[in-house]
């Protein structure tokens, strides 16, 4: 049996399913010389004609340019760059309509040309002394995009193409009307083996196939001559057929092979170029001419020299016609392509681009306009001439259905559009355009699937994130309620210690030994009790002077008290020194915690006046609080992160949520380390440390609103200074463990229980969290 | 100046349903001239009654379902719906048969369904199986050609019989069914089924005088008009040559193997392909797009399927002719047949399950 590549030298061709053989009309214009035309007083560029992003603007208005500058420049591999097609002046970059489907306006450059005609310099590259490379940079920067149809950036087609087995060149011309590749042959075919020459410079395949229908004799002469030198060039003559010019059926015409669903020919070792495009390809590289104008049929009973001519890409539609003897019908029809594929004009200023290979201008009695659409019939005409091989009737069916997975199943996606179902339709129906809306609604639906997937993703987190913070929120009040219940019994309790305290100090002066008998029986806050009242002992100072000193501190920071828990008991002992001021200070201190009581929210800040051992557990609690809410922060933060982008995150997302996790429990843990009774001094000392910064940032926190009762806390300048030093004192250990002692007492162990629950639980839900999202994303 | 806008293609074959009908009407007639000539011409008479019921139904049910009447009787459907069923039935069933047959396919199996495109079954021949299930003394009063008729018919005798049940002279249809020799003379296929209930082989049944040399005398030549007609729309790319030939084939094929095992049983493939209504089926009634098959595939398997079911229900079954019985179990068959019969699409790998 006969390898591929020789039956295809042989000569053999293959058919591909169904077709159409609608009347050519190709005579009128196939016959004629190329026509040029004197210069248009406009020419519309715009910037993006080609699939793929538009080049930067290089020009300004009001700029004068040359003939082949460029406009834009290609700032990235999609685009290609457009030139000024003659030398003139630019009059405005603004948005005209452009020659799409929808007729949207672009952005185009409007250049008035000046006549002259005038050459930027030019650079001709030696094709033996140029690298690929260079070659693939030259063809990018002549703005050269497919020819054919679609405008696929060529630089990409052709950098792609390593190992290619074939390279065909579509010469296929298959819709009826158009001979602008047909007379570019005739005209340009050494041009077009030169160009062919330089795409086999770039991705050297097996052989080149060049196609080209039967019905332009003149053109196979014209490429054959060309290419008898060139023995791996095969001119290959293939039946008429619509639409044997499509870039699968070709393929499947001259090698048989079918290109994988959804795959690009290069993965079956194939190449395609238009003819056109190679052309240009030419005269880039070998006169660096870049693409600035191509062959334009334009043809239709509305005109009377229907002709191919060399238009100025950016000249408007209605410069061509009228150059052709355009009178226009009623209800006339400008069609920009061919019969089968092209697109109508809703004006004639669109302007020519570089895909524009023909512009019709039919009157009715020649292509009559769909009359009147009936029902499908099931003939099975459309089925019989789908070159895709598809069942158009049932895809139509489908498509009013609005099935999305049905059309899906029949394979809407491989349809190319081509219109021949429609045009041999008995009922007239519209097929391609109801597939155009159906392959949208595809489109918005998978765009809209996303987006649910999305929101879903996001309102599940966002539930959890509630649900966390209900349940913390939930276990925060009940520490709270808990905390003010043993605040009240502190009180109670402290109000009668004080009262005793007070009885002591006037009837004993061994104060010192009590206060040591105090620390091992009771707790820390009797402990620090005793100290200050030592302290104050050797300070021996009077009542009065500390009131002095407190009137002083009420002016004073706020925020600064961050222990006054010291200070206050350091003071406390001053009063006992006489038992009346003691009494009366007493009082006072009562007056001020009831004061302070009735203030919600700044009991803890004045309480300290009568005792400092509440006001540990509870700021300790606060820090808890503090730190929890900074972790919650972080959580939502990193919850929030991965949401927009939902496709990269699946490997960060979970280690996010984790690492801030980790952070915040460190963080819970240096707030509430006191409790480690098996520490050494030095981690003590630390954690002494850490948990004041954290006691002193919750207070900071919390004073913001409470001025007012701080403002009770006598000497509060210096307490910060006194914390220091108390730490610094071998009393720290003291200070610590009486922190370490508070859980001895029965309140406090379910409240810390509590808390270590809480953060144990938000961890178990990120940790959730963290593990279900990826699974939601994927 | 404002210009038109249209989706692409901007053109088009210019082959409409409505001609795609008016071709196929076109193209029974042949067939029709054939059985004027060995029936006499009530089955024009029948036309004319059945064209006219079919547009009268067709344009009540599209004034009921509130849609543009005129368009769609231009479509030619209903008309050669009519055509179809006309040609079918006696021609000189009462009328009464013919306008209940032609109102039954067009309100209840055609726009019943939907209207043309939606239904289900061939109107014709769905209307064709109820008329004969529900009226079968009528339905097989055949006469025999005018050749072998005892009584001659008079030039009025078939308006007569239509609207009245008898002739003009007063003869009863079974009077008129009556052969020279006093015997009730069926068609061919019921006289064949009839002598081999009876016995006889198939030569000797052959020796009947409704019989020539290779079938029913006239109705081979009403086959062979048909299949002229038949042609002609092939030829005119009217209908696509796969329903016709798997038909033929698979009718062919059926009884040439019978034929083969038992020649005295089984009649030959030749009688069947030109008896009843062969012709008429694989080219005009089994081609009906609507209800046949739309893959290419599986229009084979569709035409085989009625070619094997008229061989079966001709054989085995208890009616005369199977065709209508024989495309209405295939129209079932329709939809599982489409559905396994998708072809490979482009570039797509071949499924094992179709
Ligand atoms: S060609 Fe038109 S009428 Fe015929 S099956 Fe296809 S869509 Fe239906
Ligand atoms: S337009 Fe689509 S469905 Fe119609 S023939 Fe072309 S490929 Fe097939």
């Amino acid at each position: 049996m006969q390898s591929l590549f020789q039956q295809i030298k042989a000569g053999q061709l293959w058919d591909f399913h169904g077709g159409i053989h609608p009347p050519a009309r190709k005579q009128h214009t196939s016959q004629k010389p190329i026509g040029r035309l004197a210069l248009p007083d406009r020419l519309y560029v715009p910037l993006r004609q080609h699939i793929g992003v538009p080049g930067a603007l290089l020009v300004a208005v009001g700029q004068h340019v040359l003939k082949g500058q460029p406009l834009t420049f290609a700032n990235n591999a999609m685009a290609v760059p457009v030139h000024a097609p003659t030398s003139g002046t630019v009059l405005a970059i603004e948005p005209h309509i452009a020659p799409h489907p929808s007729a949207l306006p672009e952005l185009c450059v409007v250049i008035a040309p000046d006549g002259l005609e005038q050459w930027r310099e030019r650079h001709p590259l030696h094709l033996p002394e140029c690298d690929r490379l260079s070659l693939l940079q030259r063809i990018q920067d002549a703005g050269i995009a497919g020819m054919g149809g679609a405008g696929f950036p060529t630089h990409l087609k052709t950098g792609a193409a390593s190992g290619v087995d074939y390279l065909i060149i579509n010469a296929v011309e298959c819709e009826p009307y158009i001979s602008a590749d047909d007379v570019l042959m005739q005209e340009f075919a050494t041009t077009i083996v030169k160009g062919i020459d330089i795409l086999c410079e770039l991705s050297g395949p097996k052989a080149v196939l060049i196609g080209i229908e039967d019905d332009k004799p003149l053109a196979i002469a014209a490429m054959q001559a060309a290419c008898s030198q060139r023995e791996q060039y095969l001119v290959k003559t293939v039946p008429a057929k619509y639409p044997s010019g499509g870039e699968k059926q070709l393929i499947q015409l001259l090698t048989s092979k079918e290109v994988p669903a959804g795959r690009r020919p290069l993965d079956i070792g194939i190449v395609m170029q238009n003819v056109g495009t190679v052309f240009a390809i030419a005269q880039a590289v070998l006169e660096d001419m870049p693409l600035i104008s191509r062959i334009v049929t334009v043809v239709g009973d509305s005109l009377t020299q229907p002709q191919n001519v060399l238009a100025l890409i950016g000249t408007p539609v209605g410069y061509l016609l009228d150059a052709c003897g355009f009178s226009p019908e009623p209800a006339q029809r400008i069609i920009m392509g061919g019969p089968m594929m092209g697109f109508t004009l809703p004006s004639v200023s669109v302007p020519v681009v570089k895909t524009s290979n023909c512009i019709l201008a039919p009157s009715q009695a020649e292509l009559p306009s769909a009359s009147n659409e009936m029902d499908c019939i099931r003939c099975g005409a459309c089925a019989e001439v789908c070159p895709a091989v598809l069942l158009p009737q049932q895809l139509l069916w489908y498509s009013k259905a609005k099935d999305l997975d049905k059309l899906k199943e029949y394979n809407l996606a491989d349809c190319i559009e081509c219109g021949a179902c429609a045009y041999v339709c008995p009922s007239e129906i519209p097929l391609v355009h109801y597939y155009r809306v159906a392959k949208a609604e595809i489109r918005e639906q998978s765009r809209d699937e996303l987006k649910a997937e999305q929101a879903k993703a996001r309102f599940e987190a966002r539930n959890e994130r509630l649900e966390q913070e209900k349940q913390q929120r939930a276990t925060r009040n009940q520490a709270l309620a808990l905390q003010r219940q043993q605040l009240m019994a502190e009180q109670q309790k402290n109000r009668e210690i004080e009262q005793a305290q007070q009885r002591v100090a006037a009837t004993s002066d061994t104060a010192t030994e009590l206060s040591k008998e105090q620390i091992i029986a009771l707790r820390e806050q009797k402990k620090a009790a005793a100290r200050a009242y030592q302290a104050e002992k050797a300070t021996q100072q009077s009542m009065q002077h500390s009131a002095d000193t407190a009137d002083a501190a009420a002016a004073n920071e706020p925020a600064a008290a961050s222990l006054p828990a010291t200070q206050p008991a350091q003071s406390q002992p001053e009063i006992t020194s006489d038992p009346r001021a003691a009494a009366v200070a007493a009082a006072i201190a009562r007056a001020k915690a009831k004061k302070a009581q009735t203030e919600p929210g700044e009991t803890s800040v004045v309480v300290p006046a009568a005792t400092a051992v509440a006001a540990e557990p509870i700021l300790d609690t606060r820090a808890a609080a503090v730190a929890a809410a900074i972790a919650r922060a972080k959580a939502k933060k990193a919850q929030a992160e991965p949401t927009p982008q939902p496709l990269p995150a699946p490997t960060a997302a979970p280690v996010k949520p984790q690492s801030d996790d980790s952070g915040a429990s460190s963080h819970d843990a240096a707030a509430s380390s006191d409790t480690d009774r098996d520490a050494n001094r030095e981690t003590a000392k630390r954690q002494a440390l850490a948990a004041a910064i954290a006691r002193a940032q919750a207070k900071r926190q919390q004073t913001d609103a409470g001025s007012v009762a701080m403002s009770h806390v006598p000497q509060s300048a210096h307490s910060t200074a006194t914390t220091t030093k108390i730490t610094d004192t071998p009393d720290t250990s003291a200070l610590a463990k009486s922190t370490a002692a508070t859980p001895d007492t029965p309140a406090d162990d379910p409240r810390k229980a509590a808390i270590a629950a809480a953060i144990a639980r938000a961890k178990a839900k990120q940790q959730q969290l963290s593990a279900t999202d990826p699974k939601d994303q994927a | 100046m404002s210009f038109r806008i249209a989706s692409s293609p901007h053109h088009h074959s210019q082959q409409h349903t409505s001609v795609l009908m008016q071709k196929v009407i076109l193209a029974c007639l042949p067939g029709i001239a054939c059985q004027v000539y060995f029936f006499g011409y009530g089955v024009l008479l029948q036309l004319v009654l059945a064209i006219i019921t079919a547009w009268a139904s067709e344009a009540l049910v599209l004034r009921l379902r509130q849609k543009p009447v005129l368009p769609r009787l231009k479509d030619h459907s209903a008309m050669l719906t009519a055509v179809l069923l006309a040609v079918s039935i006696p021609a000189f069933a009462p009328w009464w048969i013919i306008v209940l047959g032609t109102a039954f396919a067009i309100i209840i199996v055609k726009q019943l369904y939907g209207g043309l495109g939606h239904n289900l079954f061939n109107p014709a021949m769905a209307a064709y199986v109820f008329l004969l299930v529900s009226f079968p003394q009528q339905m097989t009063s055949w006469l025999p050609p005018l050749t072998l008729q005892a009584q001659q018919q008079q030039v009025l005798d078939p308006v007569c019989a239509v609207f009245t049940d008898f002739s003009c002279a007063g003869y009863s249809l079974t009077q008129l069914k009556t052969d020279i020799d006093g015997m009730t003379m069926a068609t061919p296929l019921d006289t064949l089924k009839t002598d081999l209930s009876t016995g006889k082989t198939i030569s000797e049944s052959l020796q009947q005088p409704v019989f020539d040399s290779i079938g029913g005398l006239g109705w081979n030549y009403v086959n062979l008009a048909f299949l002229i007609g038949g042609l002609w729309l092939l030829q005119q790319k009217v209908i696509q040559w796969r329903i016709p030939l798997a038909v033929l084939g698979s009718l062919g094929l059926c009884s040439l193997i019978g034929y083969l095992i038992d020649p005295d049983l089984h009649a030959s493939p030749l009688f069947h392909l030109l008896s009843g209504g062969t012709m008429l089926a694989a080219f005009f009634i089994a081609t009906d797009p609507v209800s046949a098959s739309t893959t290419l595939r599986g229009r084979l398997y569709y035409g085989a399927l009625i070619g094997l079911l008229i061989y079966l229900i001709r054989s085995f079954g208890g009616f005369p002719d199977a065709v209508a019985f024989a495309v209405m179990l295939a129209n079932l068959a329709v939809p599982l047949i489409d559905y396994y019969s998708r072809p490979r699409t482009y570039g797509h790998k071949p499924k094992g399950s179709y």
